[in-house]
C-alpha cells in the first residue's frame, strides 16, 4: 500500500510539471497489448477497434474529442462553429484552418490537398471504405489554399463534425496513397501497413495479427514529444492474459479492454503493478425483446413483422420482465467499478440522459407478478409457468459466449422464474453472434430467439444516428440481407416522425429534448430493457503516466503525452 | 500357429456343438471355469485395472445416486452464499468462508459445487457411454464388412479415410446450425443437444475401431478354421457372428474403453470451448471452462472437475489395459 501511495505521489508530482525536462525518446520502450491483434494500419479498410487504435499512434484527424466529449483542435487552429464563421449559416459547409508547419513523418508538409484526398480515397468507387458514413452527404472538399479545407455538404448538417474528426476518420497522405484508390486500396500492402502519418510514432515493422514495432516520429510537431523512443504493440491472446501481463507480471505497460469480472480484476490489481481505469461513454448492456415470432416453422418469414410474437407483443409481459431484474446486483457481479445502473438506452452525454425511467433501478418481483396477474397471465396448469389461452410464457434467451454474460443469463433466468416465466438459455460464439453473416441463423441481427443480450454504443457525442436505429425501416429482414439495427423490430409512426424531425433540428436543446423523448418511448414500451451502463476499461502500469482514457475517441489518442514515471 | 484363437476346444472339428457356445455356457456353468471366469480371474490380477474399475463404479454410483442424498438443485442461485471455499480449506486457513452446507464450496453465483459435480458427471458419463456405444457399433460394422467382403473393402476404407479427415469443431458448428432447431423442437433443448453431441462424437470416432477390426478380420480370414468352416458351407452371417466376431472381441473391447475416455474428453473440450449444452446445464468440461477466470483464487473449482475427468479417463484406460491382457488367451494364466 505504501509503495502504491509513493508511486501515486510521484505521478502527481510529475503531472504537475509535465514535460518541463522531458526530451524526445528519453523514456525507452512502451509496451502495449491488445488481445485482438491489429491486421492493418488503415482505419478506412477496417472497422475493427483494434486497427483504429493502432493506427491512432501514427495517423491523426483534424479534430478530436476530449474527456468531456467536447471537440478539441488537433491538426487545425480552432474548431469551426457558426459563431466564429467556420460553419456557414445554412449549415452546408465547414471551413477547417490547418495549423502551419505540420509535417508528415517523411518530412513533407501537411496540406489541405491531403485532406481533400482522404475524402476522395474513402468515397472512391469500389474501395469498400469502412468509414463511408463519416463522409455521408459530403459533395466536395475545396482547397482554396494549402492551409484551408472547406467541406461542402449536400444537405444542411446540424452536426457537421463527422468528416476528418475522431480516430475513425484520420487524414492520410496523398503522396503515399494516390495510387491506391478504389479497388486497388487493399492491394497497397506497404502503404496500409506502414502509413506515413503526422502522429507521434512511425511503423518500423508490421506483422499482421501479431506485433507492430514503432519508433518516435522525428518530424513530430512538438520537439519534446513523444517521451518514448520505441513502441511494441503486441496483439493476440485473451482478455485474461492481457490483464495479467499488465497488472500482475508487469510485462506490458498498457492493456486494452480487460473485460473480466470485478473480483478477478481486484485480485490482479492487488499485485500492485498496475491499475484499471474506466471511462463512461454510451455503452449499455441491454436486452432486446423480439416483437416478432422466431418460430422455425415459419421458414423464410421467421422473425419478420408478418408474424407478431405470441406473447411479447403484450406490453405487460415486457414490463414485468424488466421489473423483475435487480440491476444493482448485476453491476456488482459483472462489472464492479466498470459499470453502473441505468434505465436508459441513451445514458450520455449528460444533456441527452433522461431521468423519466429511473423506477427500474429497484427490483420489483411482487409488482411484476401483480402486473402479469392483472394482464390475465396465470399459471392455470400448475407447472410453475404462467399461461394464457394455451400460450406458455416460455422464452429463449440468447447472447454471446462470455463468462460475465453467462452469469447474467443465470441470474436473470432465476428472477424470471420467480415471476412464472420459463427461460431457456443459449450462448453463441462471439464471432458468429456479432459476425453479421446473413447465412448464419445465430447472428444478433436475425434474433431467432425471444430475447437477446448484448452491449452497444455510438461513437462521438451526437446521438442522431444512434436513435435512428429504431426506425421501422431499420428492422433486419430478408430484404435487407438481415442487416439493420432495429433488433426488436419496433415500429411506431410517432417514433419515425421524431427521427425525421431530429435530422432537421440544429438547436442543441431541442435535439436533446427529442433524443430524450425517443429514449423514453423505447423505455416505456419496454422493447429494450437496459441492464448496465458500462464503462470502457483499460489497464495500465503504475509506471506509465499521462494516460487519459476517455470514451469519445481512440484510447491511444494522446500517446504523445505518455511518459515513464521514474 | 496351428491353434487359432478360438477359445477352448478344437475348432477344426466340425462337431455338432458350436465350440463357443459349448465352452461359454454348458461347461462353464458346470465347472465354474468358463472363459469369462478365466478372464475375470486374470483381470483381478491387474492392480491398475481393478483400481480403475473400482473408481469407475464409484463415480458412476456417485453421479447416479448422489443427487438422491444431496438434493440441492445444481442450478439454484444463492448470491448470499457465493464464493464459499471447500470445507477442507479451514484446515490451513481458519478465516476462510466455509460451510458444512456446501462441503465443496460454491461458485461466484452461489451454486453448490458438489451438486454441480454430480449433475455434470451424469451428463459427461452419459455422453461418454452413449457416444462410445455408437462409435463401437459403427466401427465394428464397417470394420467387419470391409475386412470380410472384398468388394466393400475399398469403398469403406476410403470412407474411413474421409471421416478421419473431418475436423470435429467445424463439423459440429455446421450440425448445430442444421439440426439444432428441429432436434430442440422434437426432444427439448437439453435432450436435443445431447443427441446432437452424442451423434457427432459417435460419427467422428468410429474410425480407429473400424481399422483395427478390419485388420484383424483380414488376418483371421486366412486361418485354417475359417477355411474349414467355409468348406462345410457356413454362410457369411454365421461366419461373422460365430467365428470372426468372437475372435476380434478383445481389440473391440479395448478400443471401446479408449473410446469412452475419448468421448468424455471430447465433450469436455466442446463444453470448454463454450459450445454445446446451454450455459446453465453443468457438465464437467463446462465447470472447468467457467472456473478458469478465477483459477488462482479458487483452485478447487478447476481441480475437482479436472480430477473427475482425468481420473475417469485414466481408470477407463486401465480397465482397457487389464481387459486386453485378460482377453488374450496366450497371456492368460501367466
Amino acid at each position: 500500500m505504501k509503495l502504491t501511495t509513493a508511486l501515486m505521489g510521484a505521478a502527481a508530482a510529475l503531472a504537475l510539471a509535465p514535460a518541463a525536462f522531458a526530451e524526445r525518446g528519453s523514456d525507452g520502450e512502451l509496451k502495449i497489448i491488445y488481445w485482438q491483434a491489429p491486421s492493418i494500419m488503415n482505419p478506412y479498410l477496417s472497422g475493427g477497434t483494434k486497427d483504429i487504435e493502432a493506427a491512432a499512434l501514427v495517423i491523426e484527424p483534424l479534430a478530436r474529442y476530449d474527456a468531456a466529449g467536447n471537440l478539441t483542435p488537433w491538426l487545425v487552429e480552432d474548431i469551426p462553429t457558426v459563431e466564429n464563421g467556420g460553419v456557414s449559416e445554412d449549415l452546408t459547409s465547414i471551413t477547417w484552418k490547418l495549423k502551419d508547419g505540420i509535417k508528415w513523418s517523411d518530412g513533407t508538409p501537411f496540406t489541405s490537398a491531403d485532406v481533400r484526398f482522404t475524402w476522395e480515397y474513402c468515397t472512391a468507387e469500389g474501395g469498400g471504405c469502412a468509414q463511408t458514413e463519416k463522409y455521408k452527404d459530403v459533395v466536395d472538399v475545396e482547397t482554396p489554399d494549402e492551409l484551408t479545407a472547406i467541406v461542402k455538404f449536400s444537405t444542411p448538417k446540424p452536426f457537421p463534425y463527422r468528416p476528418f474528426v475522431g480516430g475513425e476518420a484520420p487524414v492520410i497522405q496523398k503522396a503515399q496513397f494516390q495510387d491506391c484508390m478504389g479497388p486497388k486500396a487493399p492491394e497497397c500492402t506497404e502503404a496500409n501497413f506502414n502509413p506515413v502519418g503526422t502522429g507521434p510514432f512511425v511503423v518500423t515493422d508490421f506483422r499482421p495479427n501479431d506485433v507492430i514495432s514503432l519508433k518516435a516520429n522525428d518530424n513530430y510537431r512538438d520537439p519534446a514529444k513523444p517521451a518514448f523512443a520505441t513502441v511494441t504493440f503486441k496483439g493476440g491472446g485473451d482478455a485474461m492474459a492481457a490483464a495479467r501481463s499488465v497488472l500482475e507480471t508487469g510485462e506490458f505497460d498498457y492493456a486494452w479492454n480487460p473485460q473480466l469480472a470485478p473480483d478477478v480484476i481486484a485480485e490482479m490489481e492487488a499485485a500492485g503493478k498496475g491499475q484499471v481505469v474506466a471511462a463512461f461513454g454510451t455503452l449499455v448492456e441491454r436486452i432486446m425483446v423480439n416483437l416478432t415470432d422466431p418460430n422455425p416453422e415459419l421458414g423464410e418469414e421467421r422473425a419478420t413483422a408478418k408474424h407478431p410474437h405470441p406473447f411479447l407483443t403484450d406490453k405487460a409481459v415486457r414490463q414485468a420482465l424488466s421489473m423483475a431484474i435487480d440491476r444493482p446486483l448485476l453491476v456488482e457481479i459483472g462489472y464492479g467499478k466498470a459499470g453502473t445502473t441505468t434505465c436508459n438506452v441513451l445514458p450520455a452525454p449528460e444533456v441527452y440522459a433522461s431521468s423519466a425511467n429511473d423506477s427500474c433501478l429497484v427490483q420489483d418481483i411482487e409488482g411484476a407478478n401483480k402486473l402479469l396477474d392483472e394482464a390475465g397471465w396465470v399459471d392455470s396448469d400448475g407447472d410453475g409457468i404462467r399461461d394464457k389461452d394455451g400460450v406458455q410464457l416460455s422464452l429463449l434467451f440468447q447472447t454471446s459466449t462470455n463468462a460475465v454474460r453467462q452469469d447474467f443469463q443465470a441470474l436473470i433466468k432465476e428472477w424470471w422464474k420467480m415471476i412464472g416465466v420459463e427461460t431457456e438459455l443459449r450462448n453463441i460464439d462471439a464471432s458468429v453472434f456479432f459476425g453479421g453473416d446473413p447465412g448464419s441463423p445465430d447472428t444478433y441481427q436475425k434474433l431467432f430467439a425471444d430475447v437477446e443480450m448484448y452491449a452497444n454504443n455510438f461513437d462521438g457525442t451526437d446521438p442522431e444516428a444512434y436513435m435512428a436505429n429504431w426506425a421501422c425501416d431499420e428492422a433486419p429482414r430478408p430484404e435487407t440481407q438481415w442487416q439493420g439495427n432495429n433488433m426488436p423490430r419496433f415500429c411506431s409512426e410517432e417514433y419515425d416522425a421524431m427521427v425525421a424531425e431530429m435530422a432537421k433540428t440544429g438547436d442543441i436543446n431541442k435535439r436533446a429534448e427529442l433524443a430524450k423523448k425517443m429514449n423514453d418511448m423505447l423505455m416505456q414500451e419496454y422493447v429494450i430493457i437496459p441492464l448496465v451502463y458500462r464503462g470502457r476499461v483499460s489497464a495500465h502500469s503504475n509506471t506509465l503516466g499521462g494516460v487519459n482514457m476517455h470514451p469519445w475517441d481512440s484510447e491511444t489518442y494522446n500517446a504523445a503525452d505518455w511518459y515513464r514515471i521514474k | 500357429m496351428t491353434r487359432p484363437a478360438a477359445h477352448g476346444s478344437d475348432p477344426v472339428n466340425p462337431s455338432s456343438h458350436d465350440p463357443i457356445e459349448t465352452v461359454a455356457d454348458t461347461i462353464g456353468e458346470a465347472y465354474s471355469r468358463s472363459q469369462w471366469w478365466d478372464v475375470w480371474r486374470q483381470f483381478r490380477h491387474h492392480t491398475g485395472a481393478m483400481l480403475g474399475l473400482t473408481f469407475l463404479l464409484f463415480i458412476t454410483a456417485a453421479v447416479l445416486f448422489g443427487p438422491i442424498f444431496w438434493d440441492i438443485d445444481p442450478t439454484k442461485l444463492d448470491i448470499r452464499a457465493k464464493d464459499i471455499r471447500p470445507i477442507y480449506t479451514a484446515i490451513w486457513d481458519s478465516g476462510a468462508k466455509v460451510s458444512w452446507g456446501h462441503p465443496f464450496g460454491t461458485d461466484n453465483l452461489g451454486r453448490d459445487t458438489m451438486a454441480k459435480l454430480m449433475a455434470g458427471g451424469r451428463v459427461s458419463l452419459a455422453v461418454g457411454w452413449t457416444a462410445m456405444f455408437l462409435a463401437l457399433i459403427l466401427g465394428t460394422l464397417i470394420g467387419v464388412a470391409a475386412g470380410y467382403f472384398k468388394k466393400l473393402d475399398g469403398i469403406l476404407m476410403r470412407m474411413t479415410d474421409l471421416f478421419l479427415a473431418l475436423p470435429l469443431l467445424p463439423l459440429l458448428l455446421v450440425m448445430m446450425l442444421l439440426f439444432r432447431d428441429p432436434l430442440r423442437k422434437a426432444f427439448g433443448p437439453e435432450m436435443g443437444i445431447f443427441i446432437l453431441i452424442v451423434v457427432v462424437i459417435g460419427v467422428t470416432s468410429w474410425m480407429p475401431t473400424a481399422r483395427i477390426v478390419r485388420g484383424d478380420v483380414l488376418a483371421l480370414k486366412e486361418r485354417e478354421f475359417v477355411l474349414a468352416a467355409r468348406s462345410i458351407g457356413t454362410s457369411s452371417t454365421m461366419m461373422i457372428t460365430r467365428h470372426l466376431l468372437p475372435n476380434v472381441l478383445s481389440p473391440i473391447m479395448v478400443s471401446a474403453t479408449l473410446g469412452l475416455a475419448n468421448a468424455i474428453i471430447t465433450e469436455s473440450a466442446l463444453s470448454f470451448l463454450g459450445l454445446g449444452f446451454p450455459s446453465d446445464f453443468p457438465t464437467w468440461g463446462k465447470l472447468l471452462f467457467d472456473s478458469v477466470d478465477r483459477m488462482t483464487q479458487f483452485p478447487e473449482r478447476v481441480v475437482w472437475p479436472g480430477i473427475c475427468i482425468s481420473f475417469t479417463v485414466l481408470s477407463v484406460n486401465y480397465i482397457g489395459d487389464g481387459l486386453r491382457d485378460a482377453l488374450d488367451p496366450r497371456i492368460r494364466g501367466r
